[in-house]
């Protein structure tokens, strides 16, 4: 097993933390990991990205040319990552603020209105749990109880009683994920 | 499942790796992208444990001077820095060089020349091994290429430095700085008493026993026939640990018919490069020095007559690949591939270079 994913989005989104549950999850089952941000004078409202990589061999290259998984979370990354998609991959946005759709025909595309159910939750910030729901629906690459582990391992012990909301937000966002592109795949 | 595994980034494994050896000082001023160095240090607060100190100095300048402090009284002393700031370091590193003083320097590169970039960089490979700063001195340089080796090499250019009575280096870069990956890290140590560092260092400015005159450290001789007499000793130091200390990587060499030369994060970039061009049926490994100096020469030069040509991936404009011709003589084409200003070459880039270049 290798995935090779990338995480974007807006500074202030998640996405660094989202990728280290992603990362310390893969540790749980014993994987080989890497997590490689594209660390930038960018902090809230700018963009960030990390590179993901879960495997069960050694790592060579934290960085890598195309992504088995992007997660976008806005338009700028949706623009610039739908390209880097492996032919079959798989994209998975959130709707909120996409006003230009994934172009490609040749990936499975996702949709997560994460924003709208973290609002319908009343908690903002497990939107990237939600999201992180949705990828573990459609790319059951890690148990979920793992990912918990992970999320625990992750959170300093003064926020462990935010565990069970963060759990209700992965599982939200197991059901709310719906595809909007089955890949066709030229053969 | 052991609870020694953690995830973290290769800067923490390394302020992490400080604590557990026995550091007994870390002096340094923050700059990104290495900054989570002196961070993790004072959130761990060693010095409520071990008795670490640990000090943000004024300045880059004053940093060095302290390590050069603590160094002179035998006490495992380092600090790090990135490209700008380990420049303004080298000052500090030739007086240390001159006086034979031990200790650990960390450098995090980004892009230059100048302020540059906070992005990745290799672009300091000849300040570190041709002298960055002023005299005929040499810098021991360890090149890690994952976190773990972060980690481990704490420990091992503390125990290089302290051998040879020489300031070691860790050379590194953002990617390897700031990327997570497993790690294991180094059971705890004390650190050394003083009775233990009076033994292990005799020359250590630690005040003077009946036993022995006073100890002096200086690199400071005005009689120039002394200096050449210092500076012939350094020279013989500087030999041996050339002949002693050389390590380096081989990676599917055996059947290769081209080599890759790579350090650092470019040697990882350069495996999955060669995963990928050894799917298309061309024959290539890697040799990746793990010691910039010493450079691991002689085994390029053996394989300079079995491979058809080599190819250094680099960081930067083209500086190890000097050290890479010199060390096959001219028998082998050696050509150069690196990415500029804090990019980071992709894998697919090394894979167009090598058959552009080299495969031809």
């Amino acid at each position: 097993m290798l995935q090779e994913i990338v995480i974007a989005g807006f500074g202030g989104q998640g996405v660094l933390s989202m990728g280290k549950i992603l990362a310390y999850s893969g540790i749980m089952e014993n994987k080989e990991v890497s997590w490689f941000p594209a660390y930038g004078p960018e902090q809230r409202g700018g963009t960030a990205n990390v590179t993901v990589i879960i495997s069960d061999e050694p790592i060579s290259s934290p960085v890598v040319n195309n992504y088995d998984v992007a997660i976008v979370l806005n338009q700028p990354s949706l623009d610039k990552f739908q390209d880097k998609v492996k032919p079959g991959g798989v994209l998975i946005y959130d709707g909120y603020g996409i006003n230009k759709k994934v172009q490609r025909t040749d990936i499975n595309v996702y949709r997560v209105n994460a924003m709208d159910e973290s609002v319908k939750m009343e908690n903002t910030k497990v939107f990237n749990m939600i999201i992180l729901g949705g990828l573990l629906k459609i790319s059951p690459m890690l148990k979920i109880e793992n990912v918990m582990k992970g999320l625990k391992e992750t959170l300093p012990e003064r926020h462990h009683y935010l565990l069970p909301v963060n759990e209700k937000a992965i599982i939200r966002g197991m059901e709310v994920v719906q595809l909007e592109n089955k890949a066709e795949l030229k053969v | 499942m052991s609870e020694a595994i953690s995830l973290m980034k290769g800067n923490e494994a390394i302020a992490h790796a400080a604590i557990r050896y026995g550091v007994d000082g870390y002096f340094g001023y923050p700059i990104t992208p290495q900054s989570e160095i002196i961070e993790t240090l004072m959130a761990e607060a060693p010095w409520n444990t071990t008795g670490m100190v640990v000090l943000q100095a004024e300045s880059e300048v004053a940093a060095i001077n302290m390590v050069y402090g603590g160094a002179a009284c035998g006490k495992y002393s380092m600090t790090s820095s990135s490209s700008p700031g380990v420049s303004l370091k080298q000052e500090g590193i030739s007086y240390m060089a001159g006086a034979e003083l031990p200790c650990l320097i960390v450098n995090v590169m980004r892009g230059g020349p100048g302020l540059g970039t906070i992005q990745p960089s290799q672009a300091d490979y000849f300040q570190t091994v041709k002298g960055g700063g002023h005299g005929d001195y040499k810098l021991i340089t360890l090149a890690p290429n994952s976190v773990q080796e972060m980690a481990d090499f704490v420990g091992l250019g503390f125990d290089l430095a302290f051998k040879y009575r020489n300031p070691a280096m860790i050379l590194t870069d953002g990617v390897i700085g700031q990327m997570m990956e497993k790690v294991k890290l180094p059971d705890f140590k004390p650190r050394r008493t003083e009775q233990e560092i009076r033994v292990q260092c005799p020359w250590a400015t630690l005040g003077k026993t009946p036993d022995r005159g006073p100890n002096i450290i200086t690199s400071l001789e005005l009689d120039s026939a002394s200096m050449e007499k210092n500076n012939l000793r350094f020279q013989a130091k500087y030999r041996q640990v050339e002949a002693n200390e050389v390590r380096y990587e081989e990676i599917k060499c055996d059947d290769a018919d081209y080599i890759i030369v790579a350090f650092g994060s470019a040697a990882r970039i350069c495996l999955k490069a060669i995963e990928m061009a050894r799917e298309e049926g061309i024959k290539v490994g890697l040799i990746r020095p793990i010691t910039l100096w010493p450079f691991p020469s002689k085994i390029l030069f053996e394989y300079a007559d079995k491979v058809k040509g080599m190819l250094t991936v680099e960081l930067n404009a083209g500086q190890m690949v000097e050290d890479v011709r010199l060390s096959v003589n001219g028998k082998v084409p050696v050509e150069h591939y690196g990415r500029l200003g804090g990019i980071v070459p992709t894998p697919d880039g090394v894979l167009e270079a090598l058959k552009d270049k080299i495969v031809k």
